[in-house]
């Protein structure tokens, strides 16, 4: 297995086990040279990269830049809002003057699902998919999965709940994905209005019940929860969310003792996960974050690191 | 490609004889192993080095510190391979910082991969000195490097490859050269 | 001037013929349709092995002339339909200005007569600028040849509007064409809503967006007594009550489109803009269901919903992208490889769909060839094979997702008013 002969990463839906495996594995050492004083190696000297990022986020560009960086390779940030892209350039042509400046791979968020497909399609440059509208989050799914297994040992088989707003949630896809690869039993729980149509094709049961959903599993990941569902009508408040679906220390008790907590973060307190339970030692939090930078760098190296003109749609 | 066995250069025994030397010569030069620490070269560097050690600890009564170095990170050749070497983890358990450091591998050939262990090690500390142990020096370098202690010198052709088989990983132990046949 | 077409097999469903005939054409007319017709001295057409039917008719293009002719005009239109076995096609009046007037009519329908290759016949908006506030001036456009009332491209949101649209155009006994869409249950999406959506994580279009739309119409056709057409009906929703309503008496007709027939919701998942079209393209329940209601009657016609964009409008992401799909130039061979040749549709099932059946939505005298008719005439090769390639169309409208398919019976020659417009590849 080799992920060179990839040229894009968009999403685990059409990534294969192996493919999964050999990230995961290389991330390992990854996380080594993190944990040293001299974080970095010169795997990617002279590769360049850029992270384009159409929609908000700290740590998933961060994550990206610091992994890049570790490897040695030169990583830029196109700043979206201050680019020529608000004079109304078209997203081919920013996706050209990228390429003719000789990155060798974009990393591209994008509020609207498929436009990294798009991107891929129109250039020579990988691309990867730092989340694409409510399609998929791939890098999220990996250090998910990751996190889980560095604790738990192993993938296989786990029951892994995933609680929140399942409809627009890029995370709930791609780990869906990628977990129900490795046979776990994948549980979504939300209420009815944010749960996407035959769900259940994907080979997951759906819950309304928190309750029902958590019981017995080894992971709980909780979903945030935007404001601005609340405001189009598909839940009528946050409080009341938080009444059905906040996840707190006192309901573990229905998981199995060792369960463990992901949120991708930002974290709501008091609306889908409790601050006592955010704190805790079984929340996960801080290490999914750190276990990111590693899991990117896997990916970047794996991608990037092969020759060049290996690279073919 | 394929490869045909040509001759057979070190067989088990004498494998045991040079790394016991080598055991020796690293004690001599050091006069002493209590500053000593081993770090092998992934993969086959690795079982080398413990071997080395266990030889130390009969002759000297001391467990030198062992190590295992993945390099593939510092290697020079990535943007050229073809087929990306899978990364493993570096296993190296202890502060080398001014440790007198013995980096074992099995053939030294262009001078490469021991480049790339030197840039690996400093990442890790700053050793008092990096000395190089290797089973078998076969010639052609392209890098300014000497091995310190070698068990066995093997001038070779590019035509040829040396392969070394340990217990550990191979199931037998042996040195062979090996011929590059068209197929 | 005359013009035989010698030894096709004639399909004719409006006057039940279906043999090899030879077709004589005077004048611009049909005058005779006979075995063994023969003359010195006429041009005669060897139509050995072709289907050669009564002239397709499109009743629902998207021209965009005027005002977007950087999609579409009038010449690049009538070329791609003649090119497309299409002798009439209706021009939709969502256009800049929108053809809520009798001077937007008469411009299409005179720049058409100059310029157009097939038959235009306009249709006029059901509200002024489309906006559904105000009735149109229906008299003055069909006073300008308007065949129809429609503000396709948006629904009609106002029931009382949509009411008093029925009743007014009863008059002129012109049907009203419904773009059937709730606008609130639709926002936003830009597939159907289903599985698929699901795994695309596209925000998906439910069918009940449609056929609340189609029932409210139909509820309303059948308060006024008035004729309701139901445009691109897409679900088994939509079917249900248009059959209903038809058996109950209601003045109720539709049309479906080619794309809904044969594609589905899955192949959106390669995030071609070329598969997003309103409404969207549906499950293949929807597809089965479609196609029994070809096979029982409920669809009166097939229409192509031709919506042709310039590149720009279809190269971005997704859910920037235009609705529409590029669809003259293909409909037939769509059709007829994907329905015909498959034994979904009979050959003569399919004809009247293309034919007898629009006509008769519209009340217009035009699908067959009876004697003394205006000579629309159109030849199927139901051998030949051609893989679809955009870049060959005639329209501006590249935007096909049936690119790179093969596909077998093409149109081979297209007569208007007995004039031979196009003929194996070629519009003359």
């Amino acid at each position: 297995m080799k992920l060179e002969q990839r040229k894009d990463l968009l999403g685990l839906r059409d990534m294969s086990r192996k493919e999964i495996e050999l990230i995961l594995d290389t991330a390992i050492p990854m996380k080594d040279v993190i944990s040293r004083d001299i974080k970095k190696v010169p795997a990617l000297r002279g590769k360049a990269m850029v992270t384009v990022f159409y929609e908000n986020s700290t740590r998933t560009r961060t994550s990206f830049e610091l992994a890049g960086k570790y490897l040695s390779a030169d990583t830029v940030n196109l700043a979206v809002s201050t680019s020529s892209v608000q004079k109304g350039e078209s997203l081919r042509d920013t996706i050209k003057t990228m390429e003719v400046m000789g990155f060798d791979l974009m990393v591209i968020r994008h509020a609207m699902s498929g436009t990294p497909h798009y991107v891929a399609k129109n250039t020579k440059m990988r691309v990867i998919n730092a989340g694409d509208g409510t399609n998929e989050h791939p890098t999220q799914a990996l250090l998910d999965m990751y996190t889980i297994k560095e604790k738990k040992g192993t993938l296989e088989n786990l029951k892994v709940a995933i609680v929140g707003d399942i409809l627009h949630s890029r995370v709930a896809r791609s780990n869906i994905y990628g977990l129900k690869k490795f046979g776990c039993e994948v549980r979504v729980v939300g209420p009815t209005t944010l749960m996407p149509p035959e769900i259940e094709k994907l080979g997951v049961k759906s819950y309304f019940s928190l309750e029902e959903a958590i019981n017995g599993v080894d992971v709980i990941n909780v979903l945030r929860v935007q404001r601005e569902r609340q405001q189009s009508g598909l839940f009528p408040s946050l409080d009341e969310y938080a009444r059905l679906y906040m996840v707190n220390t006192k309901m573990l008790s229905k998981a199995k003792d060792d369960v463990l907590i992901l949120h991708p973060g930002p974290v709501n307190r008091g609306v889908e996960i409790s601050s006592e339970l955010a704190d805790s030692s079984q929340a996960l939090i801080n290490e999914q974050v750190s276990n990111g930078v590693a899991v990117r760098m896997a990916l970047l190296f794996l991608m990037m690191g092969g020759a060049r003109d290996e690279i073919n749609n | 490609m394929q490869l045909r066995e040509k001759n057979a250069i070190m067989d088990e025994m004498a494998m045991k004889r040079a790394l016991t030397r080598i055991a020796h010569e690293i004690i001599e030069r050091n006069k002493g192993v209590e500053n000593v620490a081993l770090v092998g070269i992934r993969r086959r560097g690795g079982p080398l080095a413990q071997r080395l050690a266990a030889r130390i600890e009969e002759i000297e009564g001391i467990k030198v510190p062992v190590g295992i170095l993945d390099i593939t990170l510092y290697r020079d050749d990535l943007t050229t391979l073809s087929s990306q070497p899978l990364v493993h983890r570096t296993e190296v358990n202890f502060d080398i910082n001014g440790k007198d450091l013995v980096l074992v591998d099995d053939v030294l050939y262009t001078g490469r991969t021991v480049r790339a262990a030197m840039d690996a090690l400093i990442d890790l500390g700053r050793p008092r000195c990096i000395q190089l142990a290797v089973l078998v020096d076969r010639g052609h370098r392209e890098l300014p490097v000497k091995a310190d202690y070698i068990g066995k010198n093997v001038p070779s052709s590019k035509q040829e490859n040396i392969a070394v088989y340990v217990q550990e990983l191979d199931g037998k132990d042996g040195v062979v050269i090996q011929e590059i046949v068209d197929s | 001037m005359r013009l035989i077409i010698k030894g096709g097999r004639v399909i004719d469903p409006a006057n039940n013929i279906d043999e090899l005939l030879d077709i004589l054409i005077a004048d611009g007319k049909i005058a005779a349709v006979e075995a063994g017709i023969s003359e010195v001295n006429t041009e005669t057409i060897d139509a050995r092995n072709k289907i050669v039917c009564p002239g397709f008719i499109d009743m629902h293009v998207h021209l965009r002339e005027p005002g977007f002719e950087y999609k579409e005009d009038i010449v690049s239109g009538t070329k791609a339909a003649a090119a497309g076995g299409f002798t009439t096609i209706c021009a939709m009046p969502n256009t800049d200005p929108p053809v809520d007037n009798f001077v937007t009519a008469s411009y299409i329908v005179d720049r058409a007569k100059i310029l157009g290759v097939v038959n235009v016949l306009p249709i006029g908006t059901i509200t002024k600028k489309q906006a559904g506030s105000e009735l149109s001036a229906i008299a003055e456009l069909v006073d300008a040849g308007c065949v129809a009332v429609s503000d396709d491209g948006k629904p009609v949101v106002r029931a009382d509007i949509m009411r008093n649209a029925l009743e007014y155009a009863k008059m002129f006994s012109i049907p009203v064409l419904s773009h059937c869409e709730d606008i609130d249950l639709a926002k936003g999406g830009l597939m159907h809503e289903g599985y698929f959506s699901t795994i695309y994580g596209l925000k998906g279009i439910p069918t009940a967006a449609e056929e609340l739309m189609a029932a409210r119409d139909i509820i309303l056709a059948e308060l006024t007594g008035a004729h309701i057409h139901i445009c691109h009906a897409s679900t088994k929703g939509s079917m249900d009550l248009v059959r209903n309503a038809k058996a109950r008496g209601i003045n109720v007709t539709c049309e479906v489109t080619p794309h809904h027939l044969t594609l589905s919701d899955e192949i959106v998942g390669s995030y071609d803009t070329f598969t997003k079209v309103n409404p969207p393209l549906r499950s293949s329940e929807h597809i089965s269901a479609l196609r029994a209601a070809l096979q029982d009657g409920t669809v009166d016609c097939i229409a192509t919903d031709h919506a042709p964009h310039n590149f720009e409008s279809k190269d971005c992401e997704y859910e920037l992208a235009s609705f529409g799909i590029s669809g003259l130039e293909t409909a037939i061979a769509v059709v007829m490889d994907k329905l015909v040749n498959t034994g979904v549709l009979k050959i003569n099932e399919m004809v009247g769909l293309f034919t007898v059946g629009p006509a008769k939505v519209l009340g217009i005298d035009k699908g067959s060839l009876t004697l003394g008719k205006i000579a629309d005439i159109s030849i199927i090769d139901p051998e030949a094979r051609k893989v679809v390639n955009p870049n060959d169309f005639y329209s501006k409208g590249k935007n096909t997702p049936y690119k790179n398919m093969e596909l077998k019976a093409w149109p081979w020659m297209t007569i208007v008013n007995g004039q031979v417009v196009y003929r194996e590849g070629k519009v003359i």
